[in-house]
């Protein structure tokens, strides 16, 4: 890969920005340049949230991911918005759960997952985010334990210590998903 | 170089002025840039620094005169309506000749406007800012690392120019989250014997002041200012070419608008145009001679701007308008994708630049 | 034998105000109280805008000219610059301090800002040429309210203490004046008040003076005084309207 631009969506509350948080930190732990960009509104909960990540071997160019290789949706809203977005050849990761329509586009890749109800049958409700996560890795087969609890553990402050294994569940539920 | 660390961009302006020595800083909420001063609640209060939420934009320029006018790093920071806010302190502090860091996280307007991401406070922070004949040292970081190290550097040209630098960013690069190291240097702060910290009985007495009724008294005082402002303008200005070797076009752009200009460089090369870019890191002083040094080689410029055209009257000066310079923007919290950028390219690579 | 004495921290100048004005009683006792706290060299003053614009010729002191209304925002700035060694007083009039800077007094008071506050109300704006103030009396007649100032019309004047009293913030809240002998001493008093509860880091102490503006209300200064007692006392009572002294300090 030289350089990868992804796009994750979703609802504000669903753990969009931390998912893109994570891909950022475990990308610059493996010496990679690195950007994450928010969308900011007013609205705190709720509202739509997006957030642009970029993972390469050349320095960071524009910070904004509008032609995304990667779209994570994880509403129906966001999909209808980022489907037509994504590059020819790119992939799709949609939370099923949320999402009932097909995609319209045929020349990108779609991986459709349940996380949201994956999350909620496993006791772990919050962590639909970090099960696409987990499938996204397994798909670039950049899974690695190791990797992945460093990058946790930049994440996730020292103040939710806790949460380390539930992350972690929900990353390796992923991979199966 | 020490290890880097994830940040959002206006995180690292608070960490960095920190390590600047900055340990007093007043500011008012407004968005995009309020980690700014999220930041400093958190952690000035563990260095035994003051951090003060201010009743308003007003009031807290006018903490930061006073903590100056007693001799110290102090900064503010805000974005666009809170900024015009704050153009009576600016115009005071450079009246009275105190140094201080103004952050101005851009957002668009004008009025209230949106809060997303602008460059249209260009006329605003590179003309002055305020009412009265002055200047502040304006830089315009691009990229997480610039947003800490232009703090620094900000600080030190304050306090060595005595007058205020203001970071002009926007809510992009206050947003964003980079990797970027706080091995950053620091030059001592220099003496000053101007401040008001109390005579201690052993000198006459200070006075920090902006007025002079004498016009002929005032005249002087601006005279001497602007023989500092020429000191700045030949040593200070900033900037970065980006593969301008043999470029026949040159795009013009700082902040966001060069990120994105770069990617849009990057495909216009692929398709065999030569096209590079000078990027102002400082917008005041203007870094004219490269582009007049540009002007004789390229056929045409862009200004690339999240403005309806501010700095490209620069780069007219700065060219004498020796080569056409046409604008491609977006505006209101608008960026132009590199799409846009690219499209402009290569209508300069056939016609040589629009003429206007 | 009692020799006439100049206070050490007020400079050997001639001062610009017009004769009968009492500003410069009011500068004789604050620098009279500066020399007796023994505090010349470690305080700041901040002059506004307005007739005492120039206040900071007068005083030995370090100085600081302000933006109109802005002092206490320049006081707290500077007074946080060094809490432990700073003593920071702003002297005001009442355009300043009660019109368009109503929000940094209010505020500086909220915080209990430990600084000392000096407020002329003379009820006039006096160096722009007697227009009317925020603390102007009810059919005042000035430049701008002709046919004298008209409640209905552009409302009634500000009570600074009695307002900033309902406050839990403030220390010491007093109006005084200084147009008789008797007055003037009080006034000293609570001046010394207001910079020795500073000295103690007692917070946020405001001496109002009710001050005379002879020129500007076309009086002799002997009547100016007069009205003081007639006029603006019954709407301006004297006395000590907030003062927490004795309980426990206040952190700042």
């Amino acid at each position: 890969m030289s350089t990868m631009q992804f796009l994750f969506s979703g609802f504000g509350g669903q753990g969009i920005l931390f998912a893109g948080k994570f891909m950022v930190y475990k990308g610059m732990l493996e010496g990679k340049q690195v950007s994450w960009l928010p969308s900011y509104g007013p609205e705190m909960r709720g509202g739509t949230a997006s957030c642009s990540v970029i993972v390469g071997d050349e320095p960071v160019g524009s910070p904004i991911v509008t032609r995304p290789d990667v779209l994570v949706a994880m509403n129906l809203p966001s999909f209808d918005r980022y489907e037509p977005a994504v590059v020819p050849g790119g992939t799709v990761f949609l939370d099923s759960t949320l999402i009932s329509r097909k995609p319209a586009r045929s020349d990108v890749t779609v991986y459709e997952i349940p996380a949201t109800k994956l999350a909620s049958d496993n006791g772990i409700p919050t962590l639909a985010n970090m099960i696409i996560v987990g499938k996204i890795l397994h798909v670039l087969g950049q899974f690695d334990e190791g990797d992945v609890e460093a990058a946790l553990k930049k994440v996730i402050s020292a103040k939710h210590a806790d949460m380390m294994e539930a992350n972690l569940r929900a990353l390796r539920l992923g991979t199966q998903a | 170089m020490s290890e880097k660390v994830l940040m959002k961009g206006n995180e690292a302006i608070a960490e960095a002025a920190i390590i600047a020595g900055c340990r007093h800083y007043f500011g008012y909420p407004i968005t995009p840039q309020t980690e700014i001063a999220a930041y400093m609640a958190k952690r000035m209060p563990k260095i035994g620094g003051t951090f003060l939420q201010a009743e308003s934009e007003i009031a807290a320029i006018n903490m930061v005169y006073g903590v100056s006018a007693a001799g110290k790093r102090v900064m503010t920071s805000s974005s666009s309506p809170g900024v015009a806010l704050k153009s009576e302190g600016l115009s005071y502090l450079a009246g009275a000749d105190l140094p201080a860091l103004v952050v101005n996280v851009q957002r668009g307007g004008p009025g209230l406007g949106g809060i997303q991401p602008s460059q249209s406070d260009y006329f605003q922070a590179t003309r002055g800012g305020g009412h009265g004949d002055f200047h502040m040292i304006v830089l315009a970081p691009a990229s997480v690392q610039e947003m800490a190290e232009f703090t620094v550097k900000g600080f030190e040209l304050a306090d060595q120019y005595r007058m205020t630098a203001m970071i002009l960013a926007d809510g992009t690069m206050g947003q964003m989250m980079e990797p970027v190291s706080l091995d950053l240097a620091v030059s001592p702060m220099p003496e000053k014997p101007w401040a008001t910290t109390g005579t201690r009985m052993k000198r006459p007495h200070n006075i920090v002041n902006s007025l002079y009724l004498v016009p002929e008294v005032l005249e002087r005082s601006n005279f001497e200012r602007y023989e500092r402002y020429r000191t700045i303008e030949e040593r200070e200005a900033m900037y970065e070419e980006y593969r301008m070797e043999d470029a026949e076009i040159c795009i013009a752009a700082f902040g966001i608008a060069a990120r994105v200009s770069k990617n849009a460089i990057n495909e216009a090369r692929a398709e065999g145009i030569r096209v590079g870019m000078i990027r102002p890191k400082t917008l005041w002083p203007f870094p004219s001679a490269p582009f007049r040094a540009a002007a004789d080689r390229v056929k045409a410029m862009i200004s690339v701007e999240l403005s309806m055209g501010q700095m490209i009257e620069d780069v007219r000066l700065a060219t004498e308008c020796r080569v056409p310079v046409s604008l491609c923007n977006r505006v209101g919290g608008m960026i132009p994708e590199p799409e846009q950028i690219l499209a402009a390219i290569r209508e300069a690579a056939k016609t040589g630049g629009n003429k206007q | 034998m009692i020799v006439f004495q100049k206070p050490k921290a007020l400079a050997d100048v001639p001062m610009h105000y017009c004769p009968g004005c009492t500003h410069g009683i009011i500068h004789r006792l604050v620098a009279e109280v500066i020399d007796e706290l023994g505090i010349e060299g470690r305080t700041i003053g901040i002059a506004p805008v307005g007739c005492s614009v120039m206040a900071y010729d007068y005083f030995n002191c370090d100085m600081i000219e302000a933006a109109h209304g802005r002092a206490p925002a320049v006081a707290t700035g500077v007074k946080r610059a060094d809490p432990e060694n700073h003593i920071v007083f702003t002297y005001q009039g009442d355009g300043d301090l009660a019109s368009i800077g109503m929000a940094e007094t209010v505020h500086a008071a909220a915080r209990n800002e430990n600084i000392t506050v000096i407020f002329i109300n003379n009820a006039i704006y006096g160096m722009t040429g007697g227009q009317m103030a925020p603390t102007s009396l009810p059919g005042q007649v000035t430049q701008t309210s002709p046919y004298g100032r008209d409640v209905k019309l552009c409302g009634y004047p500000v009570k600074v203490c009695e307002m900033l009293s309902e406050l839990e913030g403030p220390e010491y809240l007093e109006r005084v004046t200084v147009n008789n002998v008797k007055n003037v001493k009080n006034a000293k008093k609570a001046i010394k008040k207001a910079f020795q509860n500073q000295v103690e880091g007692k917070g946020f102490s405001l001496v109002e003076v009710l001050s005379s503006c002879p020129t500007n209300w076309g009086m002799t200064p002997q009547k100016a005084l007069q009205w003081i007692d007639e006029k603006m006392i019954p709407y301006y009572p004297l006395g000590v309207y907030k003062d927490r002294s004795g309980s426990a300090e206040v952190s700042k």
